[in-house]
């Protein structure tokens, strides 16, 4: 029942960091709030003395082809996500990921920032974006305003539930490289009826095809969970990349690797390690052949047009 | 403080808040529009849906300052109010609104805002949804009542009306006989108000004056209370009392049979469960309530527990009451019939196993809510009827507001604990957002009571959803051990079974639930032998008591499970099997009951098989002629399962069962009708109405009701057991029709006339001039046969001799005669349990059938379709009939593959709502519901019970059905899709654990692990 003390809503980057750089480790974050108020109500102690709003920022919730990138502001929320022409042609694993989370009141204002600084390695649109390399942009506070870099998205995972952000850092912005010609992603998980409201398992996938579009080129598959962060299953990128054709075989061969290179547990009223275990099986199955589908429908770079 | 600007319902408004509220906050309380909804505190349930500037949020943890400066829409402005509306002003309503009314989507009318809400942002941009569409949208917003069905075609009719202007009618299923007002779809008398965000529950009550209370629970399972320290808190500034159980001035204990559970643990009484309160906080706000209880420093010596009811047995058993003479046994519950040794000797093929269903919640999306004014307090009195505007409350008694199951009950307990007499205290039930049993405790009304006496001051007390989880009574654990044997015909011989029901820390209604549980613990079938021994035992875990089928739920699983296993042992189809036993008029239960008459369940097996028959036949490529075998598409494989069921109506065992009803006729040509019983959503007061109005021969419309008031109604009794439609709906019919006989008299001398041919018919009296033509050739049949009420051919056209209704009770007054009858109802005797006598008055029978699909891949469960045929004497509303039919259906889906009240150790893990999934929208199948009507001669108009019938044989449909489709046979509840998956993986034939219950109960089973 503790609750914060005051409301923060600023305009830009400097001013938010600004903020939580006065209150130091005292304040808190928050965009949809979907996560974090729960997390709250939960935990009577931590409740911060402030919350600073980031989602009225100027275009945190941008959608944007900027150079060879797709940029979006952290603050973009899931019902934008789903329903954007470019992300469905680009960044179908994304779309298919916050298309699942919630209902559409939860989708309305709970956005990837928050998904993404949540740090659960379950979470669909990590998933969804660790499948598309996707880099992240970390604006900190410094003495002479708001100082932004761009790194891997991995690197701000430090365990469950918990990101590498200093207090005075945010997430600003994401971006990954457009769709190629015979490129395609997508994404699936399992969820449990009962009581748990996370995945038992959720897989994203792109790939991209050979000229003749027999061989996969390239793979990125991300698989949540199996570990303590959002994981990336490279030896079954390199099983997929290192078969003559993309073939049953090949997808086998992919899972074996996938399951022996994740450490899957057994999360108590969610799943077995032996359910994961077959999943892991079902689901890159699944996703392979929709994203290589796509790939092979996909001869031209696609556009929003041909969404 | 903070400034907050916001433009709500096209009005702006500046406030002056706290940073930390939320948007359902400043709605409900700073700006009073109540028709936003809290049910979870988490954006689980939807109840608080919003619209800001254009898109739906949950507004319960939705800061408000999010909303600075927006547009935000709730429930109160869907309705358009204008100079272009037609009547004159008044609100028009929203096809959404509209369409929710005619087709039945509101019935508690808790979760109807957030449901009007979000169907609004998807009729907005799309008039034309598909079903998909609307599931997709509505995917988190809950309803426990409707089963969603008539959701869904509410969307769709609505849709249909703003691109066409016509709204298409509910479509229902044949009645057989209706009447002018029975057998009618009538509106719900509080329709508009539930679809409009008018109708007030407890917590949208406030008074001048009011404090909050908030309430201390206990962290463990079971340990003596060593010391209580409230100085700290008591200090606090703005906290009026720190209550604890040095200040109960009267019994220290209540409870609904056993007198045995404290107000407040501590001194003489220990904690017995994690959610025993301790003490209660009453403060000027609930945040300063809840830093309150913060303060309270309790001192605990931690108790051995018990939470495993076979445990709980063992002579070397911690004790949980160790003044009871038996012990931890709450009952030990026989059934005896014929001689199990001779009839399993007799038998060419007998099947045992061992059922576990688990502990499950009601998550009615009102959480409880009690508000207590003390006696003496001056203010305004809101008005809690229809009868009655709001009016200055300055009463003499002690005032408790709260959505309850038993008003009467909670008056006696109230009155009991607080050392007054019983009419010291008046009881008004407010409207409920649901109960399905679980609101027939004590809540928080006695220290509602208790608080509101010590300061003088109206107090409120309102759970959160997290604190209704833990503290509130749930359906029963159970572990059924039936061991059926049948002739290689197919003919059942006997049965045996032990049981043993988890009642937790305090007997609730447990003794009866489980008695129930035993009682059907034959099904509905012939069973020359029967050896059945239940016991219900206290454990430290939380309370069991009433949840919609009253432990036939539980039994139900076992009895159908092990008749679908036999059907395959004996290779017997398994619709056939049971057509064979099924119990028909001249049977005998196995506690040795006749069943005389009223028996359908024979009809409703075969109109189901019809059914799963046309929908094969109908259906693509089967080749197969058994409509049992299964069909895969894809990776889903798809097969029908079946079973039966039965429930009694009313209370039965020998409890006296009997309801007060009081009709007042009015110079203005209405009526009114009173009665305590419970409306809870299931439409109880469109019953009352219907069987009024149908006496009276008036209008539906004509007929005011009242429920729920200690002071302003007679005692309807319990609303449980499936009893009120019965019972209460005798005593509404009986007490009308002892109104019309007595207008009759009066206006047989007005007419000069004979009584028997006054008529009374949509708001006339007339001398019914063919009937009195036909009085001088023969003599008439007993008036008023089968409801007719003297007007069986309908007005006479040309009979000269009517009067108007209102001037009927003109005439009645100017006799000098009452207008006001009470007519006290009891239902036919029954017999305990035990003396071979009839247990009870009247059974409800059904069938139902599941089309199930399984996952081969990933051992996901789902239900495309359920075909179900109820057997309900007589349909009195069939749209509200078929709303608890689809409702009770949607239950028992969750109740087969979803819902599961997890305990560990004593203490919950099962805190939050998001914790515990019930059925959303995407998990309603397509639904077929046959009514059959069998009347029951004592039943109104030939009416029994539905409320509960509806959610039991539906659970082991399902089961039975996954058996079908992938050979793996469920025995525990609900369905684990991990194991089923292993399962299937490992050619095991058999799953019988799920999360958390795989220990040590398997090893007693006899049985091995998987």
């Amino acid at each position: 029942m503790a609750r914060w003390r005051a409301y923060h809503t600023p305009a830009t980057v400097s001013e938010a960091l600004s903020l939580l750089h006065e209150h130091r480790d005292k304040a808190r974050i928050i965009a949809g709030g979907t996560d974090l108020i729960l997390d709250m109500e939960a935990n009577q102690a931590a409740a911060p003395e402030a919350l600073v709003d980031v989602t009225r920022i100027t275009g945190i919730d941008r959608i944007a082809q900027e150079d060879d990138w797709i940029v979006l502001g952290a603050g973009i929320t899931h019902t934008q996500i789903e329903s954007s022409p470019l992300l469905r042609a680009h960044a179908r694993c994304l779309t298919e990921s916050c298309g699942v989370i919630g209902g559409p009141q939860v989708r309305n204002v709970a956005t990837l920032g928050g998904n993404v600084a949540h740090a659960l390695p379950a979470a669909d649109g990590t998933i969804g974006l660790l499948a598309l390399e996707a880099e992240v942009e970390v604006a900190a506070h410094s003495a002479r305003g708001a100082r932004h870099t761009w790194q891997p998205l991995l690197s701000i995972f430090a365990g469950p539930g918990r990101n590498r952000l200093a207090p005075d850092q945010m997430l600003h912005a994401f971006r990954f490289r457009p769709t190629q010609a015979r490129a395609g992603n997508a994404f699936d998980r399992i969820m449990r009826p009962q009581g748990v409201a996370l995945p038992v398992l959720g897989i994203a996938a792109r790939v991209r095809l050979d000229a003749a579009l027999r061989r996969v080129e390239d793979a990125v598959i991300a698989i949540g969970p199996a570990g303590p962060t959002p994981f990336r299953a490279t030896s079954a990128e390199e099983a997929l990349t290192s078969a003559k054709a993309f073939d049953a075989a090949a997808v086998e061969d992919a899972i074996a690797a996938a399951q022996a290179q994740a450490s899957l547990r057994s999360s108590k009223y969610r799943a077995s390690q032996a359910y994961r275990h077959e999943m892991i099986g079902v689901l890159l199955r699944r996703v392979l052949h929709t994203s290589v589908e796509r790939a092979r429908m996909n001869e031209a770079p696609a556009g929003p047009a041909g969404a | 403080m903070t400034h907050l600007t916001l433009t709500v319902n096209g009005r702006e408004h500046a406030l002056d808040v706290p940073p930390s509220r939320y948007l359902a906050e400043v709605l409900r309380y700073d700006l009073g529009l109540t028709g936003t909804k809290i049910g979870c505190d988490e954006a689980e349930c939807g109840c608080c849906t919003v619209i800001v500037d254009g898109q739906s949020v949950d507004s319960c943890i939705y800061p408000a300052f999010k909303a600075q400066g927006g547009q935000v829409l709730t429930i109160e402005g869907v309705a358009q109010t204008g100079p272009g509306s037609q009547n004159g002003g008044a609100p028009e309503l929203h096809p959404l609104q509209s369409a929710f009314i005619q087709h039945g989507a509101t019935q508690c009318g808790f979760c109807t805002p957030g449901f009007i809400m979000q169907a609004k942002t998807l009729l907005d941009e799309n008039p034309d949804p598909t079903d998909a569409e609307i599931k997709e949208c509505l995917k988190d917003t809950y309803c426990r009542c409707t089963g969603y069905a008539a959701i869904i075609s509410s969307v769709k009719a609505a849709g249909e009306y703003m691109r066409t202007g016509t709204m298409p009618d509910a479509e229902l299923p044949p009645v057989k006989e209706p009447l002018s007002q029975i057998g009618q779809p009538l509106q719900r008398p509080d329709a508009v108000d539930k679809v409009t965000g008018a109708a007030l529950y407890t917590d949208d009550y406030t008074f001048d004056g009011m404090l909050f209370g908030a309430t201390l629970r206990s962290e463990h399972p079971h340990a003596a209370i060593r010391e209580i320290d409230a100085d700290a808190a008591r200090a606090l500034e703005g906290v009026h009392a720190v209550l604890t159980h040095a200040d109960v001035p009267g019994d220290p204990r209540h409870g609904l049979v056993e007198n045995d559970w404290p107000v407040f643990a501590g001194g003489a009484y220990p904690a017995r469960y994690v959610g025993d309160a301790i003490a209660l906080a009453a403060a000027e706000t609930a945040e300063l309530a809840e830093q309150a209880l913060a303060l309270i420093r309790v001192e605990y010596d931690p108790l051995p527990s018990v939470t495993d009811p076979r445990e709980a047995l063992q002579p070397d058993a911690p004790q949980l009451h160790p003044d009871r003479p038996t012990g931890n046994l709450l009952k030990h519950i026989k059934v005896r019939h014929g001689d199990v040794e001779e009839g399993f000797a007799a038998s060419d093929v007998v099947v045992e196993r061992t059922y576990r269903t688990p502990m499950t919640e009601h998550a009615f999306l009102e959480p409880e809510c009690a508000l207590a004014v003390p006696a003496g307090y001056k203010g305004c009195l809101p008005s809690t009827s229809k009868e009655k505007a709001e009016s200055d409350h300055e009463s003499d008694k002690l005032t408790v507001y709260v959505g309850s199951q038993i008003p009467y009950s909670d008056r006696r307990q109230v009155a009991k604990s607080l050392g007054l007499d019983d009419e010291e205290v008046r009881v008004i039930g407010t409207l409920m957002g649901g109960g399905f049993g679980g609101k027939e405790d004590i809540a928080g009304q006695i220290h509602a009571a208790l608080a509101a006496h010590v300061t003088g001051r109206p107090v409120k007390i309102l759970y959160t959803r997290q604190e209704s989880l833990i503290f509130h009574p749930k359906r029963h654990s159970t572990i059924i051990r039936i061991k059926t044997g049948a002739k290689r015909d197919g003919a059942l011989v006997a049965v045996e079974a032990e049981l043993y029901g988890d009642s937790g820390a305090y007997a609730s209604l447990g003794e009866k639930v489980m008695t129930r549980a035993t009682t059907h613990a034959t099904g509905p079938y012939v069973m020359p032998h029967a050896r059945i021994d239940c016991y219900a035992m206290y454990t430290n875990n939380a309370p069991s008591g009433a949840f919609r089928g009253f432990g036939v739920t539980q039994s139900a699983f076992a009895v159908e499970s092990n008749l679908d296993i036999l059907a395959a042992e004996l290779g017997m189809d398994p619709a056939a099997l049971r057509r064979k036993n099924v119990m028909r008029v001249g049977a005998e239960t196995a506690t040795g009951q006749e069943l005389s008459e009223s028996v359908g369940l024979l009809e409703c097996l075969d109109l189901v098989e019809e059914d799963i028959k046309r929908a094969k036949a109908v259906d693509s490529s089967l080749p197969s002629s058994d409509p049992w075998a299964p069909v895969q598409v894809g990776s889903k494989r798809y097969a029908w399962g079946i079973a039966a069921g039965y429930k009694n109506t009313g209370l039965g065992g020998g409890a006296p069962d009997k309801a007060e009803a009081e009709v007042e006729v009015f110079p203005d040509g209405t009526a009114a009708i009173r009665t305590s019983s419970a409306e809870m959503g299931q439409n109880l007061v469109g019953v009352l109405a219907a069987c009024t109005a149908q006496e009276l021969g008036l209008p539906f419309e004509k007929v005011h009701v009242t429920v729920m008031d200690t002071d302003l109604t007679p005692d309807g009794g319990p609303s449980t057991a499936s009893r009120q439609t019965y019972v209460s709906g005798n005593a509404a019919r009986l007490a009308a029709r002892a109104m019309r006989e007595q207008m009759q008299n009066v206006l047989a001398e007005k007419f000069d006339t004979h009584p028997d041919v006054i008529a009374f018919h949509e708001g006339l009296a007339y001398v019914d001039e063919r009937r009195l033509a036909q009085m001088h050739v023969a003599e008439l049949p007993a008036a008023g046969a089968n409801g007719a009420n003297g007007s069986a051919g309908g007005i006479l056209p040309g009979s000269t001799r009517s009067i108007s209704f209102a001037d009927a009770v003109n005439a009645l007054l100017a006799e000098n005669r009452l207008p006001k009858i009470r007519y006290e109802y009891w239902a036919p005797q029954t017999q305990p349990l035990g003396t071979g006598g009839d247990m009870h008055f009247a059974f409800s029978y059904a069938v139902h059938a599941a089309l199930v699909s399984v996952d081969t891949e990933t051992g996901e469960v789902a239900v495309a379709r359920v075909i179900s045929a109820h057997d309900v004497g007589r349909a009195i509303n069939p749209l509200s009939l078929l709303g608890q039919i689809e409702g009770g259906i949607v239950m028992g889906i969750g109740n087969a593959l979803t819902e599961n009240y997890i305990v560990e150790d004593g203490i919950p893990w099962t805190e939050r709502l998001g914790q515990y999934k019930m059925p959303g929208i995407k998990m309603t199948p397509r639904m077929d519901s046959h009514i059959v009507e069998h009347p029951t001669a004592d039943g109104p108009y030939g009416a029994k019970g539905v409320g509960e019938i509806s959610s039991i044989p539906i659970s082991p449909a399902i089961t039975n059905a996954i058996y079908n489709a992938v050979g793996v046979r469920c025995l525990a509840l609900p369905v684990d899709q991990d194991a089923l998956l292993l399962a299937m993986r490992d050619g095991e034939k058999e799953i019988d654990g799920h999360w958390g219950q795989t220990g040590p109960w398997l090893a007693s089973n006899g049985r091995q692990p998987h």
